[in-house]
């Protein structure tokens, strides 16, 4: 159980209000580090405000957000760090930031939490190419000498834009997108730009990324190369995923560890085998009344 | 520019292209040091011009342009063949100062630019043909061929413009044209192009962009009237001064999008051009500052006095001499600001500024902080609008807050969104068939037969370019221009349609 030895997101006590609306109420799960982590829940059991949560977009009404770039976020430490009133700290347990103190873009340049999201953001009039590099700004901005030195044509910025243009190519070519690197990201077809999205999030270099249902429109076929990139991305390039879907055959097949939301409470935690077989979740799924239905859904893909 | 033929490697190899090189840069700067150097006329002792030759300085600057040709050929890289290039330029500068001691003849000075000037633009195009530098060879940020061969075959053209129309029009008659065509159109061009880092890249409708013209102005009317500063350093002082209040200005509108945003920037001009009007005591109100210091020819002031620049270089004193710098002096700054933008697209910033117009969200997911780069558009929009209003200054004599009107800005912005917003090439035809276009209309005597005297076709200019607007807009809804050109590519540079580049959000 690695969300339990080598947690590197901890969410405590996220409570979440809009006006009068509770969606998250008192939600407190941990990931673990090398996990593909799934969040799952009926439409509106607030996957998504919980994403934003964690990514900065929403300030969350109460608690705490967790998470080590390096090492554990253990919970001693996490205390220690959160009485300094400090966002971010090198602690004796691991390089711990308080994401719910942190401005989104931050959270992704230093701490390291990319995301993508349920509506794809590319930048549709730009190149496909052209959304890899743009990802890569923090790390080109500085190679520039924040502008003044590459606009005078001195410094590193040209090794370094070949360096950022081969990483782009390094990932086209993961996803199969290499031959259309110089089109417009708004003429891909639907499946692409959501692969597309997740090479441009992998090219901020990130510890943890969190994919809001990437498997959302996409067919059979484009749903099992998905799974493979996930396992990949997991076992090669040391990145934790935490993904909101409901194609449960994604869920149940590549996920290490499933959390069930269901109006903005926790009812349930665990293995994807403890989930499936758990009669909460299939109560929250179809209702109570058929059960052999809702197992034939949840259990969809085992 | 694809399998150049590649370079010869050591010396021996090179010399005899080098030598070839040599012979032509001689050739050229012979071609140029001709009639500018060899012939001039002198008063003699009864007062009478008489011819006179100087065929040693000719020859000295053959040997410079030459000497430095061969030196910034054997040198490998074309950055430091620059440097040479320049670095010779200087030498050749001092020594022949020093070797015409006291003689601080204009003419030498002159001949010695063009040389340097000549060598280093041969080197430039020589670097275009072979594959000597492969830093900027790779398929990363390499410019097309063709769009580069426009690029220089228009500039080629400007510069040529006004000694061309002097040719056909004689002083009198190419005074219009250079003035009222040429400068007047290349202020627009450069606040196009200025405006257009605001609007067409970063995403943001600036509807008071008038104000940062009318910053600069002022920064160098009232700098040069109280302090005396000369033009070169009050230009990068007013640019300053206006990104200063360029970042003002973005501070409070940071979280505002689209009409919000146009709104609150129309306020901001109207508000600049009414503390114009009233702070009298800093402004001098609706009468403006006058008598700001003419434009020098780098301190030879443009007058009929024996030390004026008619005078010094052995010119009949015109007033056209005045008018044909400022053009140069505008070309350069609008030439500025554009390899200023072509450059920043192909940076970070730049980048992220087109990436701000296209989806903000996505930025800030991705690591960008919008509130620095909308702040940069900010500010370098309105440094360029700043060093144009030192230009408008320096070119009027005086200015007033009447000049920085709210109709100022809507002309701006009608150029950047007929152009095509992005597009530095659409910025310039739209200047040029907007500004052009309005002069046009007074060259329309004949209609006064067939309405009357009293019929002036230029009150019509709005309602000829509304109707054309009105026209642009529904057949070509995104402007002249309207697809986008990537930055960079790997294999082909493919044009974005323009249905699916974004306009912003405000």
């Amino acid at each position: 159980m690695r969300w339990e030895s080598q947690p590197l997101l901890h969410v405590e006590h996220l409570t979440m209000r809009f006006g009068g609306i509770l969606a998250i109420d008192d939600l407190s799960f941990a990931a673990g580090r090398g996990d593909i982590t799934a969040l799952i829940g009926p439409n509106g059991a607030g996957k998504t405000t919980v994403f934003n949560c964690i990514t900065g977009f929403y300030k969350p009404t109460e608690g705490r957000i967790a998470f080590a770039r390096k090492g554990l976020a253990s919970s001693a430490d996490v205390a220690a760090l959160t009485t300094t009133g400090k966002r971010h700290a090198h602690m004796p347990s691991g390089d711990i930031y308080l994401l719910e103190r942190m401005p989104d873009f931050e959270i992704s340049a230093k701490a390291g939490v990319a995301r993508t999201f349920q509506n794809i953001r590319l930048f549709q009039g730009m190149t496909v190419l052209e959304n890899l590099i743009v990802a890569q700004h923090n790390p080109l901005m500085q190679a520039s000498g924040w502008t003044v030195l590459g606009l005078l044509g001195i410094g590193p910025y040209n090794k370094r834009e070949r360096e950022a243009v081969d990483k782009a190519k390094f990932w086209l070519d993961k996803i199969n997108l290499l031959d259309r690197a110089d089109d417009a990201a708004g003429e891909l077809p639907y499946g692409d730009q959501r692969r597309l999205e997740i090479a441009r999030a992998m090219c901020t270099d990130p510890v943890l990324l969190c994919l809001d249902e990437p498997a959302a429109g996409l067919n059979p076929r484009e749903s099992a190369d998905l799974n493979q990139l996930l396992r990949n991305l997991r076992d090669e390039h040391n990145t934790s995923v935490l993904l909101i879907e409901h194609d449960m055959s994604v869920v149940m097949q590549i996920s290490d560890h499933v959390v069930v939301l269901d109006y903005g409470t926790k009812i349930a935690d665990g293995t994807p085998e403890a989930i499936r077989n758990d009669p909460k979740v299939i109560a929250a799924y179809l209702g109570v009344a058929d059960e052999e239905e809702a197992q034939a859904i949840v259990g969809g893909g085992a | 520019m694809t399998a150049a033929p590649p370079r010869p490697q050591t010396l021996g190899e090179k010399l005899p292209q080098a030598l070839r090189e040599t012979i032509i840069a001689a050739l050229i700067a012979a071609g140029l040091a001709f009639p500018i150097i060899a012939l001039g006329a002198e008063p003699d002792i009864n007062n009478q011009l008489a011819l006179q030759t100087r065929w040693s300085w000719v020859f000295t600057t053959i040997l410079l342009a030459a000497g430095a040709r061969f030196l910034a050929f054997t040198l490998e890289t074309m950055r430091s063949r620059f440097v040479a290039a320049a670095g010779l330029l200087c030498a050749a500068f001092g020594l022949g100062t020093w070797y015409f001691a006291g003689v601080a003849d204009p003419l030498l000075i002159g001949g010695t630019i063009v040389a340097g000037a000549a060598a280093i633009a041969l080197g430039y195009f020589i670097d275009g043909d072979a594959d000597v530098a492969p830093k900027k060879r790779t398929t990363v940020s390499a410019q097309d061929d063709t769009s580069t061969a426009l690029a220089f075959i228009g500039i080629g053209v400007l510069v040529a413009f006004p000694l061309v129309m002097l040719f056909a029009f004689g002083e009198a008659g190419s005074l219009k044209w250079i003035n009222n065509y040429g400068v007047q159109i290349l202020i627009f061009v450069m606040l196009g192009w200025g405006l257009n880092i605001v609007i067409g890249l970063a995403g943001l409708l600036d509807l008071g962009y008038v104000a940062f013209y009318a910053v600069g102005a002022y920064t160098y009317a009232l700098l040069a009237t109280h302090f005396q500063l000369s033009f070169w350093i009050c230009l990068p002082l007013a640019g300053i001064m206006a990104a200063f209040w360029g970042v003002l200005l973005g501070f409070p509108v940071l979280r505002l999008r689209g009409d919000y945003l146009a709104i609150v920037t129309l306020a901001f001009g109207e508000i600049i051009h009414l503390v114009l009007l009233n702070w009298v005591e800093l402004t001098n109100g609706e009468a403006g500052i006058l008598s700001i210091p003419r434009i020098t020819f780098f301190g030879i002031p443009f007058t009929a006095e024996e030390n004026g620049f008619a005078a010094t270089f052995w010119l009949e004193f015109s007033p056209i001499h005045r008018t044909i710098f400022l053009f140069y002096l505008i070309l350069a700054l609008a030439l500025v600001t554009n390899f200023a933008t072509l450059r920043l697209r192909r940076l970070p910033i730049g980048r992220a500024w087109e990436a701000l117009r296209e989806d903000e969200i996505a930025c800030r997911s991705l690591g960008i902080n919008t509130t620095n780069t909308k702040l940069t558009a900010f500010a370098l929009g309105a440094m360029f609008g700043g060093f144009a209003g030192s230009f408008f200054a320096v070119r009027q004599g005086f200015v007033n807050p009447n000049s920085f009107t709210f109709m100022e800005s809507v002309w701006i912005l009608a150029i950047v969104v007929l152009g095509g917003m992005g597009s530095q090439i659409g910025v310039a035809l739209a200047a040029i068939v907007m500004v052009g276009g309005t002069e046009l209309l007074r060259e329309l005597d004949f209609l006064k037969q067939l309405f009357g005297p009293e019929f002036n076709p230029v009150q019509y200019r709005m309602l000829i370019f509304g109707l054309a607007m009105v026209l642009m807009m529904i057949w070509r809804p995104r402007g002249f221009i309207a697809t986008r050109t990537p930055s960079i590519f790997l294999k082909k540079r493919k044009a974005v349609a323009a249905d699916l580049v974004g306009e912003g959000h405000g």
